[in-house]
C-alpha cells in the first residue's frame, strides 16, 4: 500500500507501508522463526547438557545477536531502501554487501522452498488411513515385504525411497521425480500467490501465529502420552560438563546467528517500510528475544514426544525379547511382564544359560533410545513421523505438525524472496519493455526460482540441498554480517549512527549498545568465522549417502565429495561474497575515470545532507 | 464274555493308538500356539477342555471344506502334550482308517488363507484361517500354526492414491486465487486508466512522478520520481 508521502525526508519517494505495526512485528517474528528453532535448536540442546546449552546461547543472543538485529532493522528504517540501497548510500564502495545479501537471499531460496514442498508433500500424504511411513509395501510377487524396507524401517523407507527416490551417490543423479516437481510446483505457486499484490500482509497474521498454536496444542498432548516426562528430563538435566569444549560456543553463536536470519537483507527491507519515528529499537529487542523464546518453548512438545518415542521402541524391543523367552520356556502367556522382565531373565539365565544365550535377545536400554538424536530433516521426516504413528489419531497429529512446518517454512519464504526482489528493484533490473501490470516481474522471478530449484527434485536432490544447506547458508552470511558491523562502526561512524538512532527512537543508545557494536559484536563474528572455517577444513568434505548395496545397510555410506562437487561448493560459498571486493573495486574504477553521472541514481545524496532540505523552500 | 474284552480293549487301545499317533514332532502334525491374554488383555478366557474341544470341531471344520467328501469329526483330530504356555500339537487321523495320518501338507493347505484383501472377501478355502481365528477371537499373531505362514495382510491400495486428491484441491485452489487476483488487478488498472482519461488535470501531476507511478496496485517500489525532476521545478 504505497503512500505519497511528501513528509518523507528522503526526496518524497513512494514506498510500500506497512497497514499497522502488529503486521510489521509479526512478519519480522515469521522472518526470524523458521524451521531451524523447531528442529535444530532441540537437537543442539540435547546433545550440548541439555539445559547447560541455554548459557552459551543466551550469551550468544545478547552479545551479538541482538546488536546485529538493532542495526539492520536500524539502518533500513533510516534509510528507506533494500539492501542494495542502503549499503550504497553507507559508502559506494560497499555496495558489494547490498549484492552479496541479494545473492545469499537468492539461493537459499532455492532450497528452503524444496523443504517447503517436502513438507507439503507428507501433508498431502498424511490423509490417509494408515499412514503409509508405518507399513512395508509388498514387493513383486507378494511373496514378502520389500528388502530395502525390512532391513531399515518403514519410516525410512517412506523418506528416502518413496519421497527422494535417493540415488546410491552424487554422481548418479537419477531422473526428475514427478511427484517431487509437482509438490515444488505448488510450493512456488503458493509463495507466488502470497507474494503478487503485496497481499503477503494478511498471509503473515496466519503463517506467523498459526505455529505457536500447534505447538501448544503438541504441548499438551505430548504431556499426556507415557515415556514423555523421560524426554523432557533427559532435555533439561543440566550438565555443565561439555561447555568446555569450545565446540559448544561456536555452535551455540551459529544457531542464534542463522536463527535470526540477519544478514539476509530482507530483515533491512522490512524495517525500510516503517516511518523514520518508529522505536526500532523496541523492536529489535522484541524479535530477538521472541525468536529465542520460541526456539526454547518449541522443544519442549518435541523432546515430550521424543520421550514418548523411546519409551514406545523400549517397550517394543522388551515384548520382543519377552515373547521369544516365552516360547522357549513355554512359560504360561503373560507371566513376564515388561515389569518383572529383569528378575524372570536372571532366574532362566541362571537355569538355562546356553539355552537363553542361543535366543539372541537384544539389550533394551531406555537411555540407548533417548540418545537417538536426529536434527533437520532427520527430525522431522524420520524420527518425529514414527513417534506420531504410535500416537492414537496419528493423522490428525501428523497433519498438524506438517501444517506447522509449512507455515513456519512460508513465513521465511517471504523474508528470503523479500530479499531478492527489493534489491532488484533498486539494481531497477526489470527491463522497462516488460509491463508493470500482470506482476510480470515477480512472475518471472519465482518462474525463474522454480525452474532453477528442479535440480532438488532429482534423485541426487537431496545430496544437493545439503551442500547448499552447509555452504550457501553458512559462511556467506558470517562474511556479510561481519562487513555489515563494520561499515556501519566504522565507516558509517558510530556518531552519526547514534544521531540517526536519536532523530528514530527519541534517545541515544546507551553504552551496552556502542561497545558491542564497535567491540565485541565484531571480535565474535571474527572469531566465529575463523572458527568456523577452521572446524569446517579439518574434516574431509563427506556426506553420507543411502546406498541399499551398502555392506552395513541400513547405515549410511560416508562417502567424500567427488572433486567437481567439491569445486561447486567453494564456488556456492565464495561467488555470493566475491560481490564485495568486486563492487569495490568498480567503483573505484568508474570514480578514478571520472563518470560518477550513472552512479547517482544508484547512489542516493548523503541522507544528512537531505536533511535541511524542506518541502516549503 | 470274549466280546466285552474285545471291546473294552479296543475302547482301551484306540485312544491308546490315537495318542501314539500324535507326538510332539510327530512328521505330519503341527504344533499350535496360543497367546489369549496377549490379544484380549483383561478379557481374556481361561483355556480349558471346552476350549480344546471348540479347537477339535473348528479343525475338522477346516478340514471338512477342504475335502469336500469326507466327513470329518472332532475324534479325527488328536491333541496331545499341551502346555502351559498354551502350545500344544495335534494330528489328523482319515474318518475311513483311524490309523491313517492326513499328510502335513493336506492340513495346512485346509488351515492356510490364501492372500486376500482386508477385509476378508469370501473366497473358498480363505476363509478357513480367517474363520478358526474368529472362533477364539484371536489374530494371526495370536493363534499361531508354527510352520504356516501367516498371509501377509497385503496394504490397501486405492485407485487413486490420495495424495493426488489433496494436493489437485490444494492446486486447484492456488490457481483460482491467481486468476482472481489477476483479473481484478486488470479491472482496476482499467478503471484507473478511465479515470486518468477523464480527469485530465492530473496528468500534469502525474507526469511530475513518472508514468510509471500510474499503476501501484502491485505494491512495487516505485523509483520514477527521483530528485532531479524536483530541482529543475525549481
Amino acid at each position: 500500500m504505497p503512500e505519497e508521502g511528501m513528509e518523507n525526508s528522503k526526496g518524497g519517494e513512494e514506498r510500500p507501508k506497512w497497514n499497522n505495526k502488529a503486521e510489521y512485528l509479526l512478519t519480522c517474528i515469521g522472518f526470524a522463526v523458521g524451521l531451524g528453532n523447531v528442529w535444530r535448536f532441540p537437537y543442539l540442546c540435547q546433545i550440548y547438557g541439555g539445559g547447560a546449552f541455554l548459557i552459551p546461547y543466551l550469551i550468544a543472543l545478547v552479545f551479538q545477536g541482538l546488536p546485529l538485529l538493532y542495526l539492520e532493522l536500524a539502518i533500513g528504517q533510516r534509510l528507506r531502501m533494500g539492501s542494495i540501497g542502503v549499503w550504497n548510500s553507507i559508502s559506494p564502495y560497499l555496495g558489494g554487501v547490498g549484492v552479496a545479501s541479494m545473492v545469499v537471499s537468492l539461493c537459499v531460496s532455492l532450497f528452503y522452498n524444496t523443504i517447503v514442498a517436502w513438507v507439503l508433500w507428507y501433508l498431502f500424504n498424511s490423509f490417509q488411513e494408515p499412514l503409509p511411513w508405518s507399513q512395508c509395501p509388498l514387493n513383486h510377487n507378494n511373496t514378502g515385504y520389500v528388502e530395502e524396507c525390512v532391513e531399515s524401517t518403514p519410516v525410512n523407507y517412506f523418506w528416502y525411497r518413496k519421497t527422494l527416490n535417493i540415488t546410491p551417490n552424487m554422481e548418479t543423479s537419477g531422473s526428475l521425480q514427478w511427484w517431487m516437481v509437482v509438490s515444488l510446483a505448488t510450493a512456488w505457486s503458493i509463495v507466488y500467490i502470497c507474494f503478487i499484490r503485496g497481499s503477503r500482509p494478511s498471509a503473515v497474521y496466519v503463517t506467523a501465529t498459526f505455529p505457536y498454536l500447534v505447538l501448544t496444542i503438541f504441548l499438551v498432548r505430548a504431556l499426556t502420552l507415557p515415556g514423555s516426562s523421560e524426554g523432557l528430563i533427559y532435555l533439561f538435566t543440566p550438565d555443565v560438563r561439555p561447555l568446555s569444549n569450545p565446540q559448544v560456543w561456536l555452535d551455540a553463536a551459529t544457531q542464534i546467528f542463522f536463527s535470526l536470519s540477519v544478514a539476509f537483507g530482507g530483515l533491512i527491507s522490512f524495517s525500510s517500510y516503517n516511518s523514520q519515528k518508529n522505536n526500532c529499537e523496541r523492536d529489535a529487542v522484541l524479535v530477538g528475544v521472541i525468536n529465542s523464546a520460541t526456539s526454547i518453548y518449541a522443544s519442549i512438545p518435541i523432546f515430550a514426544i521424543l520421550g514418548f518415542k523411546a519409551h514406545t521402541n523400549y517397550v517394543t524391543c522388551l515384548n520382543g525379547n519377552i515373547l521369544a523367552l516365552t516360547n522357549e520356556f513355554d512359560i504360561s502367556d503373560m507371566n513376564i511382564t515388561v515389569e518383572n522382565y529383569e528378575q524372570w531373565f536372571d532366574s532362566l539365565n541362571g537355569t538355562h544359560p546356553s539355552r537363553v544365550s542361543d535366543l539372541n535377545l537384544k539389550t533394551c536400554d531406555l537411555q540407548t533410545f533417548l540418545d537417538q538424536s536426529a536434527s533437520g530433516t532427520g527430525l522431522a521426516f524420520i524420527v518425529f513421523t514414527e513417534a506420531v504413528i504410535s500416537m492414537p489419531g496419528s493423522q490428525v497429529w501428523a497433519v498438524l505438525f506438517f501444517i506447522m512446518l509449512f507455515s513456519l517454512g512460508l513465513s521465511s519464504m517471504f523474508g528470503n524472496l523479500e530479499g531478492v526482489l527489493t534489491p532488484l528493484h533498486d539494481l531497477k533490473l526489470v527491463p522497462k519493455w516488460m509491463p508493470n501490470e500482470l506482476f510480470t516481474g515477480k512472475t518471472l522471478i519465482c518462474l525463474v526460482l522454480f525452474l532453477v530449484s528442479l535440480i532438488f527434485t532429482l534423485g541426487s536432490g537431496n545430496y544437493w540441498l545439503e551442500i547448499f544447506n552447509s555452504y550457501v547458508g553458512s559462511v556467506p552470511l558470517l562474511i556479510i554480517a561481519f562487513f555489515e558491523i563494520i561499515a556501519v562502526a566504522y565507516i558509517y561512524g558510530i556518531g552519526r549512527f547514534s544521531d540517526d538512532l536519536e532523530f528514530m527512537t527519541g534517545h541515544r543508545p546507551n553504552i551496552f549498545w556502542k561497545v558491542c557494536w564497535l567491540v565485541i559484536s565484531p571480535l565474535m563474528l571474527f572469531v566465529v568465522l575463523v572458527a568456523y572455517v577452521a572446524v569446517q577444513a579439518q574434516t574431509h568434505p563427506t556426506y553420507p549417502a543411502w546406498n541399499p548395496d551398502y555392506v552395513n545397510f541400513p547405515d549410511t555410506e560416508v562417502l567424500p565429495y567427488p572433486d567437481w562437487v567439491f569445486a561447486i561448493c567453494v564456488l556456492l560459498s565464495s561467488v555470493p561474497v566475491i560481490f564485495i571486493p568486486l563492487v569495490a573495486i568498480y567503483r573505484l574504477i568508474c570514480c578514478m575515470s571520472g563518470r560518477h553521472s550513472e552512479d547517482r541514481l544508484h547512489n542516493d545524496p548523503n541522507p544528512y545532507a537531505n536533511e535541511g532540505y524542506v518541502v516549503e523552500s | 464274555m470274549l466280546v466285552r474284552i474285545l471291546v473294552l480293549l479296543y475302547l482301551v487301545g484306540a485312544p491308546a493308538l490315537a495318542q501314539t499317533l500324535c507326538q510332539p514332532n510327530a512328521s505330519n502334525g503341527y504344533r499350535v500356539r496360543i497367546s489369549i491374554k496377549t490379544a484380549l488383555g483383561n478379557q481374556a478366557y481361561e483355556w480349558n477342555e471346552n476350549e480344546m474341544f471348540l479347537f477339535q470341531a473348528t479343525m475338522a471344520f477346516a478340514m471338512r471344506r477342504y475335502y469336500k467328501t469326507e466327513t470329518y469329526n472332532v475324534d479325527n483330530i488328536i491333541v496331545c502334550n499341551q502346555t502351559r504356555r498354551v502350545s500344544f500339537w495335534f494330528v489328523v487321523i482319515s474318518p475311513e482308517n483311524p490309523t491313517m495320518l492326513i499328510p502335513k501338507a493336506d492340513v495346512e493347505k485346509a488351515v492356510s488363507a490364501l492372500t486376500t484383501r482386508l477385509p476378508c472377501r469370501p473366497m473358498s478355502n480363505s476363509m478357513s484361517r480367517h474363520r478358526i481365528n474368529n472362533a477364539f477371537l484371536l489374530t494371526d499373531r495370536t493363534l499361531e500354526f508354527l510352520g504356516i505362514h501367516p498371509t501377509l495382510a497385503e496394504p490397501v491400495n486405492p485407485d487413486t492414491p490420495p495424495w493426488l486428491i489433496v494436493f489437485g484441491v490444494v492446486i486447484g485452489a492456488v490457481f483460482a486465487g491467481i486468476i482472481a487476483l489477476l483479473v481484478s488487478s486488470l479491472l482496476q488498472k482499467r478503471r484507473k486508466e478511465k479515470g486518468m482519461m477523464e480527469d485530465g488535470q492530473d496528468e500534469e501531476d502525474r507526469q511530475m512522478k513518472g508514468v510509471e507511478n500510474g499503476i501501484n496496485l502491485d505494491g512495487i517500489y516505485n523509483r520514477g520520481f527521483t530528485d532531479d525532476d524536483r530541482f529543475t521545478k525549481l
